[in-house]
């Protein structure tokens, strides 16, 4: 899994080759953004509930400090055993030692985007530990060998003869098998014997409860449960972005969560956990692997409102028509774009550039984070930093120069249009100008509108 | 009352017809309105492409162009909504900000400024819309799918007092054409599969017709509907606004 990175504009051409699956992938992610404009048209206080949310995002990413201080003790009273992370691989060595502590070979883990993004995964496989993903569409990517590519539907770049493909190699299920129920099934039988076998459980936080240490996970299979429930040892993973203050505040969120996710009107568990079980261990890892670092970069701070709904993901014209795994980073599409250079500016600078900036995602955002406003910004960091090609800069100065004089500019504009009726092969020349992939230029007049206004203007 | 007509370079450039259906559309309505000679750029091809440090000379060429009019008018909603949120100049900047809150896209200027009630054109197709996201969300020239807020379209109100025009409704109506500036050429392959979806669905619904509030947009489907050979007329919304006057 550790490949090269293939920029945003290569990864996504090569993903729309196969036009039956691209359009199959549009179509399926627009009808759950059609699904969820539905659910949410009816609550007519859906403004005010983002609104609400927002705020109290805000506020809380405003005293953080406390919050988690508080959370911490809450969690301490109620015996729970809290560390903290300060990057990815502080995280990964923690859970290890818990599972070395005990001795635990076998591990099941419901889904959590911050292990994904820790790669907890390849580090534990290396130590020798075997790590079962049980939600369902996680499971399936992970025996393809293969990252999520959306974060609440890992699995949707997949179709359902390919996943009866998968489990044929690997769960032994008759080839050719694709009915969704008879996989399901197959599924369920398959990852019942890895829950009862397991040792320590692993999970991630929807939110967590500063006023309580309560932790919230929720799912639509149970599977957080089930494992936290059978194992002896509960390890769960957060962002120090998790907090929300109080209980009350769950309200607000539990309705926005899965009405903007998947159009449901909640997800099918909410569960809460707030202490361990007589006789088990409850842990809590609190990381922070470079959010502190997008809290102190102010016009991206906001971005740490996110609840990891995913609306962002399927309303987006360019990731539904490019595969979450040509974003390169755990977490895909708009909400991607802007933390994932936070990370590494070098390898995601193509990402703040795979949007046209049409603001579907800032607008379906239950929390409103600007996304797009976000990206724009990206853009400008990028640049200054040093992240563009030179010869990108160097044509746009050239641009600049024409277009900042009246001169320059009419001259340029002349002689670009006896350009292309002069040489209209090499300007359709698809290997020099891209737009002549697919598309006709425009067809140049003799006149610009300022000749045509000169003679005829103001009469 | 000082009306100016800001004229994208693109437009400028290869749709002249575009900015005198605008003037036309502008005069007809008792609009008196001025072309500022010096006018180039607006910026946004530079500061979209992460360059907007780069933009500072076209910035002060647009207030040396602009201002002192009352209302500046384009028929550009991407253009205008770059000048709206990114037009500043250290040297004069209590220009700059005048010439941010006065500047209107085409649409919005007629429904909310000039506020008409009529207009004699005649245009009788089936036309589909296509509202540009910059002008949709950016301006808010209309409400956009995604939040929960009455209906609401400029062009749409206009397009309405068009005689003999049918607006067909689209499946996915604010839907993003995939132009995006430089992006249309950066991501090629995305920008085109997303100007194909739009088109599709026009020819679902038997439009023969396709127009909107942005020329950038229009001119990226022009071109693939020129590619492709489809029998669609690309009009810019003033384009319609006009006809048969």
């Amino acid at each position: 899994m550790n490949t090269p990175t293939i920029p945003h504009p290569e990864a996504a051409a090569t993903f729309l080759k196969n036009k039956e699956r691209v359009q199959w992938h549009d179509e399926t992610l627009w009808f759950v953004r059609h699904k969820r404009d539905k659910i949410v048209q009816e609550i007519p206080e859906w403004e005010q509930l983002r609104e609400l949310a927002s705020q109290i995002k805000d506020h809380t990413l405003s005293r953080l400090d406390e919050y988690l201080q508080e959370f911490e003790a809450a969690a301490i009273s109620n015996g729970v055993t809290v560390h903290w992370a300060a990057d990815a691989a502080e995280h990964n060595r923690i859970v290890h030692g818990i599972m070395q502590k005990h001795g635990a070979q076998k591990i099941v883990k419901s889904k959590s985007m911050l292990t994904e993004e820790c790669h907890l995964n390849e580090y534990l496989e290396a130590q020798g530990i075997e790590v079962v993903d049980t939600d369902l569409g996680e499971r399936i990517v992970q025996l393809n060998k293969e990252l999520p590519s959306h974060i609440v539907l890992p699995a949707i770049h997949i179709k359902k003869e390919e996943v009866g493909e998968i489990f044929h190699q690997h769960l032994g299920t008759p080839k050719g098998a694709s009915d969704p129920l008879y996989l399901a099934l197959a599924a369920r039988a398959h990852l019942r014997e890895k829950f009862l076998a397991a040792d320590i459980a692993i999970t991630g936080v929807n939110f967590a409860v500063a006023e309580t240490g309560a932790i919230v996970v929720c799912t639509n299979e149970g599977n957080a449960d089930l494992g936290a429930h059978l194992a002896k040892v509960h390890i769960a993973c957060m962002g120090i972005e998790k907090l929300i203050p109080r209980t009350e505040h769950l309200s607000i969120f539990l309705r926005l969560l899965a009405r903007n996710a998947t159009g449901q009107n909640i997800t099918a568990y909410s569960s809460h956990f707030r202490k361990p079980v007589p006789g088990s261990e409850m842990h809590i890892v609190i990381v922070d692997n470079g959010r502190t670092t997008q809290l102190g970069r102010e016009a991206f701070r906001n971005s740490l409102k996110c609840i990891r709904c995913g609306a962002c993901l399927n309303t987006c014209p360019v990731y539904r028509r490019s595969g979450g795994h040509s974003y390169h980073n755990a977490t895909a599409g708009p909400i991607g774009a802007i933390l994932a250079p936070n990370l590494d500016m070098r390898k995601n600078a193509d990402l703040p550039f795979a949007s046209t900036l049409c603001g579907s995602c800032t607008d379906v955002c239950p929390v409103k984070i600007d996304i797009h406003n976000q990206l724009y910004q990206w853009r400008q960091v990028l640049t200054q930093e040093g992240y563009m090609p030179a010869a990108k800069t160097a044509s746009m100065k050239i641009m600049a120069g024409v277009l900042s004089s009246p001169a320059r500019y009419s001259f340029a504009g002349k002689w670009a249009r006896r350009f292309l009726r002069w040489f209209p092969s090499l300007a359709l020349n698809k290997k020099l100008n891209p737009w002549a992939r697919q598309r006709e230029l425009p067809e140049p007049p003799k006149e610009s509108f300022r000749e045509w206004y000169k003679k005829n203007g103001n009469k | 009352m000082r009306v100016a007509l800001f004229v994208p370079c693109y437009v400028d450039q290869f749709y002249p017809k575009v900015a005198i259906a605008t003037l036309k559309l502008l005069q007809h309505l008792g609009v008196q309105v001025e072309y500022p000679m010096q006018q180039t750029c607006c910026g946004q091809p530079m500061a979209n492409g992460g360059y907007e440090h780069l933009t500072g000379s076209c910035n002060s060429n647009f207030i040396k162009a602009f201002a002192g009019y009352d209302y500046i008018v384009s028929p550009s909603g991407s253009c205008v909504l770059h000048v709206k949120d990114h037009l500043h100049d250290e040297r004069q900047e209590a220009a700059a900000t005048t010439i941010r809150q006065r500047v209107y896209e085409l649409c919005e200027f007629l429904t909310d400024v000039v506020q008409v009630k009529a207009i004699k054109a005649s245009f009788p197709k089936k036309v589909a819309l296509h509202q540009g996201c910059h002008g949709q969300r950016g301006l808010k020239l209309a409400s956009s799918s995604e939040t929960v807020l009455p209906f609401f379209s400029k062009p749409v109100q206009l397009l309405q007092m068009v005689e003999g025009l049918e607006l067909v409704e689209l499946d996915r109506p604010d839907e993003c054409c995939g132009f995006g500036g430089t992006f249309c050429v950066t991501e090629e392959a995305v920008s085109s599969a997303m100007g194909l979806s739009r088109i599709d669905d026009y020819t679902k619904h038997e439009a023969t017709v396709i127009t909107g509030t942005d020329v950038s947009c229009l001119m990226h489907q022009e071109g693939l509907i020129r590619r492709q050979q489809l029998p669609f007329e690309v009009m810019h919304i003033s384009e319609v606004l006009v006809a048969g006057l």
